[in-house]
């Protein structure tokens, strides 16, 4: 077994076992038995096995916080995601959130689908097989089935984004073939299918000629941009996100927004906080929108809590307490909306509001569908 | 070349719906021997990824029967039965998977003929939709 490997690779080694990434964890808050620490220290003194047949080992949101106070600089997340590979191909698993059906239908995808994932789109939108742009929608249409009890409003997000596109001058093609981007199942260890779709969604995008690739979820941006690369080799074409797009159109004075009033606050999910670095694109678009006030929470950018629960593993009472949390931050900037850039953060976040006092709950919307309303006048 | 003989997976409930099967079976009513029907406790339980799963597995049709309405052994499982096929529906759909290969359908435990003439008409129609077109994939995990 290569955990020589995985201990060389994110410097693992390096650990001084002062406990900083178990002090910074949103999950060792609430879940005092849980501690990357001690995971790390277990697997570099050679008890890896016993880690692996552990369910902790499926407990760590991979959100990255520990790695970013880690005075080593051990990849702890990714020591989390390499150790699920192995333990994955021993047949462990975690326990899969919602029985298993987000899984499965990842996995369905990794065969020889023709999908029919476009129902969504609306007579007011122009897009085009022949555009240069391609807007990857990754799997709203299908949260939108799965959560159809969360009222998730998932397909609102791509809706959105199309308008907002056309808005900024930009006709995107939006494809029937784009798969789903798999990184939940790598974050499960479940690499041959990850891998599977990253070669499906490459080769479909390439086909389709389109030399920009626009994101509106940050685990899809995250996978194209981190991922990709060291699964299935340089990618070619351009990834952006559309907050970092349209910032970018707004800057340059071609895109302009109608008032939307009220108090804001932004929740940076995971993999623009700590991963990809993205913070202002979303803050900057926020604050061109008139009359909008922006309010910061607590807790941001780099330090932005996470949602509670990834990879569609593990959800559990701890994540609910993670997202009160993260509510209760929130509620603290006077806003009772709170935008995002990631809709599994929006799900997550919804779920959890769901269970709080109406005085206590917090409307969580994507960035993307709210600025739709801001061109709507 | 040799006809197409689907393989259609039924899910029977314990209380009607594999009564009613078993019954086709003492009774003799023949019926063409396309499908393997699994037992579950209540329709209910079939959540939907048993469905997709069993797709992606290459199973042409699948066939969920329970009580009829109104007769669940556990008063509404056949409630919860209707929300689970309708939601992998509607995701089969979205996956490009034509929704006639998914059934949902009420069976008593007296109703043996009726098992058999439903397995029948099942067959015939996915005899018509052809082979599961993801049998020609790799198969995951």
């Amino acid at each position: 077994m290569n955990y020589q490997m995985i201990i060389e690779r994110t410097r693992a080694y390096l650990c001084l076992d002062c406990g900083k990434c178990t002090g910074s964890c949103p999950l060792a808050r609430v879940d005092l038995d849980y501690s990357p620490r001690r995971i790390v220290e277990r697997v570099v003194a050679g008890e890896a096995e016993a880690v692996m047949a552990s369910p902790q080992l499926w407990s760590c949101m991979t959100c990255g916080m520990c790695s970013a106070r880690c005075p080593s600089n051990v990849d702890f997340a990714r020591f989390i995601i390499e150790m699920r590979a192995e333990a994955f191909g021993l047949g462990e698993r975690g326990i899969y959130a919602h029985n298993g059906i987000l899984q499965e239908i990842m996995r369905i995808q990794t065969l020889e689908v023709h999908q029919d994932r476009r129902g969504w789109l609306t007579d007011d939108m122009r897009v085009s097989e022949e555009s240069d742009t391609l807007y990857f929608v990754g799997c709203l249409p299908f949260f939108d089935v799965v959560f159809a009890d969360l009222d998730v409003e998932a397909t609102e997000i791509a809706r959105s984004a199309v308008r907002l596109l056309n808005r900024a001058g930009i006709v995107p093609h939006v494809s029937n073939d784009e798969r789903c981007c798999g990184a939940d199942l790598l974050l499960a260890g479940d690499v041959d299918s990850f891998r599977r779709l990253a070669e499906l969604n490459v080769e479909a995008i390439t086909r389709s000629g389109a030399k920009q690739v626009v994101f509106t979820c940050a685990e899809c941006y995250n996978a194209f941009r981190t991922d990709y690369p060291e699964y299935v080799g340089a990618l070619p074409f351009e990834v952006t996100h559309l907050t970092e797009l349209l910032a970018g159109h707004m800057n340059s004075g071609d895109l302009a927004f109608e008032p939307v009033p009220g108090t804001v606050t932004y929740h940076d999910p995971c993999r623009m906080a700590r991963y990809l670095k993205v913070h202002e694109p979303p803050r900057q678009l926020i604050n061109a929108v008139p009359q909008a006030h922006f309010v910061e929470m607590e807790d941001n950018r780099e330090r932005s809590m996470c949602c509670g629960s990834t990879a569609w593993v593990n959800c559990s009472g701890c994540s609910k307490l993670i997202q009160r949390e993260k509510l209760a931050q929130a509620r603290d900037t006077g806003s009772r909306l709170m935008l995002t850039t990631c809709p599994k953060c929006q799900i997550h976040l919804r779920c959890a509001s769901r269970d709080l006092a109406p005085e206590e709950k917090v409307r969580v919307e994507d960035v993307t569908s709210w600025l739709g309303r801001a061109i709507q006048g | 070349m040799e006809p197409f003989e689907p393989t259609i997976l039924t899910f029977a409930c314990n209380w009607c719906s594999y009564a009613g099967a078993d019954l086709a079976g003492v009774s003799r009513i023949q019926y063409p021997p396309t499908t393997r029907v699994i037992r579950v406790m209540c329709s209910g339980r079939v959540s939907p990824v048993f469905i997709l799963e069993a797709l992606r597995h290459g199973a042409d049709g699948v066939l969920v029967t329970g009580c009829h309405p109104g007769d669940c052994h556990y008063l509404s499982g056949n409630e919860k039965a209707v929300q689970n096929v309708e939601m992998a529906r509607s995701l089969i759909q979205l996956l490009g998977i034509d929704p006639g290969r998914l059934r949902l359908e009420w069976i008593s435990a007296a109703e043996g003929s009726r098992f058999a003439q439903l397995v029948t008409e099942f067959t015939d129609q996915i005899r018509e939709l052809g082979a599961n077109p993801l049998r020609n994939g790799h198969m995951g995990p």
